[in-house]
């Protein structure tokens, strides 16, 4: 095996301008790999267990960074960090459930580089595939986690297809919950992509966990006004306080009048490959008072359909008590 | 009157440290370096049958590659510093490779083409004792010692392996919770009527319990720098200590200590995983001797994981009677040691825990440590005692509960006091006392009003617990060696290493104390083999305060008796007559008749013998003999093994305490107070202290609540080869404010009282919040070291939890 922290010979491109990383990016296509802050990618690189021809670099965009009021919201560059995420007074009044996710993320020195496009970009953290093993998810043709023997504690409870992996971000819940769009640019022009089309499951892509293809950047995140100032929460459980993955997460929106939830998003990170509404729950509950007798009646339909592996059943009563927690809070 | 030993100071290298300006071994550069990196295995099992390395050999920049062949064979069930014949882990190092940079000698290891035949594995020790398991080796899967165990972190010698099975009825009972009968052990002992002290128990109470290896993850990996001069060897290391090295880091280079210049002024931790010369130095010296060019042997982070060898998981059984007055009556234990491909456990100092923590009148220990093809195992902070207390405090807790007893007065009712013993030969201890650390503990925490205060608030619930740490903390019969100047000054020689415990400053407070000399007119010496350091023990086994305190302090009387002699030579009288005090020999009877130390050591040169290490006694270690031997004339010398008598086992012992409220609904918990009290003899140095309790406090925590050490049994690959999937505690998952303490009796075997305390400060800590998540969860037991957040979940679920079948390496 290698020393796992030596980067491996390639080419290195650090455009200033988002059409130049678009050129550089549509003519290298699967060649290239886009970085922002690189605390996805340098492991894969170190470790050498994903390699690339080309790097391109997109940490000097100054476009790709910032956060905008639109027409209907706000627009947040892709490279934007997770600190300035947590610390912008416009997220934090409007949409504090996204500045609430992006303060727990991982530690503060990774807040400081990491951005809000490599968090919900980033890959799954199966430490099978991570090692390199060759999984489906790698191109291979079994699973080591799906296993009665596999050592399976972080992985999904749902919608596992070949892959179990399950979503490590903790800001994806949230923009889902937000009901956020994506902005990607190719050469080809701009297309406009729903927080919850961009997650990719194995089901349809299973070497991908977002919509974008080679070629494509994600140049911002859209937040419309639909949800702003709603009732927001956010819970993130890990077994560190800081410097931690999800073992699951919460973040929900609910619209409040009189007492009852008018309606409501509430969306679980950690327990599936993409962030998982519970459309099931948001509807049980629509019209009814926002109290704990109301979370109490419908937690456990937060989990219907989940299938435990050999290790993560406890993200079954997790991720009941979360959801539990988000409607009674 | 103390005016060195129990007062602050800061030691000489704690400004470099905090400007960054002190060098570890990875800083030192030499003209010429090159740079070698290894290639380690991607096979739990198996041998090396071919080594292609020639396409890396062509590469332009690479000058040369280096096998198990260019070093002596090493049999199992020894681990080599490059495998071949037996590879028994995933990461085990197979060769280096050495180039101009290190971007080369990494790509040049991608070239390197291996044929590798595998073999059977195994990752679980119970999985290998049942019938038909697999083996780590193929000659067997136990290690079975034929001389006596040495020194905590010397190389295994008088050791072979044996193939050992169970019963399947026994694996059987054994995952169950139950005695395997019929099982076969290789130690076992036994004291007192085990039958009749369970009969007049009042309860009994019978628990399995898993305790989960880890890793060593040192801030600085084992990086080091070699290159040879004339014939000797300057070796750049990373370890603990110091002059330990000397003699095994020779013999790995087939060289006379005395050609060997170590040099390792600062260290970056070692936590036990660098108490003498591991293999990997072997790789450096060699390579650079060969190559004749110095070579640099960076470890990575990744490959410190492998490497850098791992606390032994247990699976155990115990049994424990208790009278109806709280005396502990019967205990009987069982331990099955996971040694991954070192074999070794530290069950032994699991068993001597439950003999300081609780006494008991009488107990029975079976032991067996079984290989895996995990990582090299060794001793890790409290090897053995630490993870045992995590595990025995709940079941503890129960027993007092059994019959009605408040826990901290069942802990009072069995404590080890002076005439206490410890270990099965329930051997002596220095001085004990800990009642009076309970009782000052207690009082700290506020035991009594924590205990009235409300349980449950919402979804949090309260939980309250005690803990005991306890590690034999001190040797004998190493030197001490110092030298006062012709300036006056004292030169305080030292072989104990930095390991960041600034213990190597603290002990030299002796000699200084001593010779009543002011600290500023004190200089250390130390760092390197050249600078004429005496021999020292390893610092492992927090023995370094009580061992070289004393080293010190008859070093100094040694030189206090010859300033002495050389006064009566020069002026007159007997040598008995004159006493010392403000850096001067003068005579009892009238002090303006003496001379200054400066003047002393100027007489002890020009009438050289002894006075100046012409001649040395004859029982000082050959390394203090050399380094003697170095000093000879440059002043006076003072130089003596330590003699000081008495006998026993010096106890390092703490007891802790801990409030926590546990959130039902995540499974997650916060500290809300820790308590601890030392009974460590005299407190040396205050700060150093505090840090130390801070240190074990935050390390105990995460024994507790937090590590992860996965091995998936389908492929015997590691799950959490990176430091944050190991997930040591952060600053988020500890309490910003503690409260620690010390009983501060001074032991009578240490001129300055001390007794060592550094390691069960984390067994303490991991103890009294295993016993504070037991109280939360009104007494339930997990039994296992850490009880991780899923666990609680499940519990709290009514689901089971995934070590109940003792499985270890999974969680």
């Amino acid at each position: 095996m290698p020393s796992h922290d030596v980067m491996p010979n390639m080419e290195l491109y650090q455009p200033v301008q988002v059409e130049d990383a678009l050129a550089i990016a549509g003519r290298l296509a699967e060649r290239g790999w886009l970085v922002g802050g690189g605390q996805d990618t340098y492991g894969w690189l170190k470790d050498r267990a994903k390699s690339a021809d080309a790097l391109i670099d997109l940490s000097a965009i100054e476009a790709l960074r910032g956060v905008r009021e639109t027409a209907d919201g706000i627009e947040i560059g892709a490279l934007s960090t997770l600190t300035e995420i947590s610390e912008n007074p416009l997220i934090k009044e409007r949409y504090s459930v996204l500045s609430d996710a992006a303060a727990v993320v991982a530690s503060p020195q990774i807040r400081n580089i990491g951005t809000l496009g490599g968090n919900i970009s980033q890959d799954v953290r199966c430490w099978y595939y991570r090692r390199g093993l060759s999984c489906y998810r790698a191109g291979g043709n079994l699973c080591y986690a799906d296993t009665p023997q596999g050592m399976n504690r972080e992985h999904s409870l749902f919608e596992a297809s070949r892959c179990v992996a399950a979503s490590a971000s903790d800001t994806a819940p949230a923009l889902v919950a937000l009901d956020a769009t994506m902005v990607i640019r190719s050469l080809d022009g701009e297309r406009v992509v729903a927080a919850q089309d961009y997650f990719v499951g194995p089901a349809i892509d299973i070497e991908n966990t977002t919509a974008l293809q080679p070629g494509e950047i994600l140049t911002a995140v859209r937040i419309p006004s639909t949800w702003a100032n709603a009732t927001f929460y956010f819970e993130k459980v890990a077994d560190r306080n800081v410097w931690d993955f999800s073992l699951v997460n919460v973040a929900a929106a609910f619209k409040v009048s009189n007492g009852n939830i008018e309606d409501s998003r509430i969306v679980c990170g950690a327990v599936q490959c993409t962030p998982r509404r519970v459309v099931n729950v948001e509807n049980a509950i629509r019209g009814k008072a926002k109290t704990s007798a109301t979370a109490e009646a419908v937690a456990t339909m937060s989990t219907q359909g989940a299938r435990e592996l050999a290790h993560n059943g406890f993200k079954v009563p997790l991720m009941q008590n979360l959801v539990r927690r988000a409607i009674s809070a | 009157m103390s005016t060195h030993i129990g007062f602050d100071f800061t030691p000489p290298d704690v400004h470099g440290k905090v400007t960054g300006e002190i060098k570890y071994a990875e800083d030192y550069k030499k003209e010429g370096m090159v740079f070698a990196r290894i290639l380690t295995s991607p096979l739990p099992s198996g041998r090396v049958a071919n080594i292609d390395y020639s396409e890396a050999l062509r590469m332009d920049g690479v000058v040369g590659v280096f096998t198990a062949d260019d070093l002596p064979p090493v049999p199992p069930p020894a681990n080599p510093a490059l495998a071949s014949e037996y590879i028994t882990y995933v990461g085990q190092p197979i060769l280096a490779v050495a180039a101009v940079s290190e971007e080369i000698a990494e790509s040049a290891i991608d070239k390197i083409k291996i044929t590798y035949e595998r073999r059977p594995f195994c990752v679980d020790p119970l999985e290998s004792l049942a019938p038909g398991g697999p083996n780590a080796y193929p000659e067997g899967n136990t290690l079975v010692r034929t001389r006596e165990e040495g020194p905590e972190g010397t190389p295994i010698v008088g050791a072979e392996i044996k193939d050992i099975k169970w019963t399947q009825a026994a694996i059987d009972a054994f995952r169950a919770g139950k005695e395997p009968v019929g099982a076969e052990f290789t130690n076992e002992w036994e004291y007192g009527d085990l039958e009749a002290g369970f009969a007049e128990a009042a309860a009994i109470i019978e628990e399995p319990f898993v305790t989960m290896g880890y890793p060593h993850h040192s801030l600085e990996a084992r990086t080091g720098m070699a290159y040879w001069e004339n014939g000797k060897c300057y070796f750049h290391g990373s370890s603990q200590s110091q002059s330990a090295n000397d003699n095994g880091l020779a013999r790995m280079l087939n060289i006379d200590p005395g050609d060997l210049v170590f040099i390792n002024e600062a260290t970056g931790g070692g936590f036990g995983s660098k108490i003498g010369p591991y293999p990997y130095m072997a790789i450096t010296g060699n390579f650079a001797r060969m190559l004749n060019r110095p070579v640099q042997l960076r470890i990575t982070r990744e490959q410190e994981f492998y490497i850098g060898s791992a606390r032994s998981g247990m699976q155990g059984w115990m049994k424990m009677g208790v009278k109806a007055d709280g005396k502990v009556s019967a205990v009987d234990l069982i331990i099955v040691n996971d040694g991954g491909m070192t074999g070794g456990g530290s069950g032994g100092s699991s068993a001597g825990h439950v003999t300081v923590a609780y006494q008991p009148q009488s107990m029975r220990f079976r032991h067996i440590s079984v290989y895996t093809n995990t990582t090299p195992r060794g001793a890790q902070r409290g090897p053995g005692q630490n993870e045992m207390a995590a595990v025995l405090a709940p079941m503890a807790d129960k027993a007092a509960a059994a019959i009605g007893m408040d826990k901290v007065a069942f802990r009072r009712i069995n404590a080890i006091d002076s005439n206490g013993f410890e270990g099965g030969n329930q051997g002596p201890v220095t001085s004990a006392f800990v009642r009076e650390a309970l009782d000052q503990g207690q009082r700290l925490f506020g035991w009594e009003e924590k205990l009235a205060k409300p349980k449950r608030n919402g979804d949090k619930v309260r939980g309250v617990g005690v803990g005991i740490g306890y590690h034999g903390a001190g040797g004998r019969g190493y030197d001490g060696l110092v030298r006062i100047g012709t300036d006056g000054k004292l030169y305080i020689h030292s072989g104990v290493g930095n390991l960041g415990t600034y213990s190597y400053a603290g002990t030299c407070r002796a000699a200084a104390e001593a010779l009543q000399v002011p600290w500023e007119r004190c200089e250390i010496v130390r760092g390197r083999t050249d600078r004429h350091l005496p021999h020292s023990s390893g610092q492992g086994g927090s023995n370094t305060i009580f061992t070289h305190t004393r080293t010190n302090w008859v070093a100094a009387q040694d030189a206090i008796t010859k300033l002495k002699e050389i006064a009566a030579t020069d002026l007159g009288g007997a040598a008995d007559d004159y006493t010392i005090g403000e850096e001067r020999v003068f005579l009892s009877s009238n002090p303006s008749q003496g001379m200054t130390y400066a003047q002393a050591a100027q007489r002890a040169i020009e009438l050289g013998g002894k006075f100046s290490g012409q001649e040395y006694p004859d029982d000082i270690n050959p390394i203090t003999q050399r380094a003697v031997q170095g000093l000879a004339g440059t002043g006076l010398i003072g130089v003596s093994k330590d003699k000081i008598p008495g006998q026993g086992q010096p106890p390092g012992i703490l007891v802790g305490f801990c409030e926590i409220e546990l959130d039902t609904g995540t499974g997650k918990f916060e500290i809300t107070d820790y308590a601890a009290i030392a009974d460590c003899g005299t407190v040396v140095h205050p700060k150093n202290f505090d840090n130390a309790m801070r240190g074990g406090m935050v390390w105990g925590i995460g024994m507790a609540a937090l590590e992860r050490h996965v091995y998936d049994p389908q492929n015997g690959l590691p799950a959490n080869t990176g430091l944050y999937q190991s997930k040591p505690p952060t600053n988020k998952d500890v309490p910003v404010d503690t409260r620690m303490g010390a009983v501060n009796i001074p032991d009578p075997q240490n001129p300055t009282g001390g007794r060592g305390i550094g390691e069960p400060t984390q067994g303490a800590a991991a103890a009294a919040l295993a016993s504070a998540i037991s109280d939360a969860l009104d007494g339930h037991l997990f039994n296992t070291a850490p009880t991780t957040t899923d666990m609680i979940v499940n519990h709290l679920a009514g689901k089971s939890y995934s070590s109940k079948s003792l499985k270890t390496n999974t969680f």
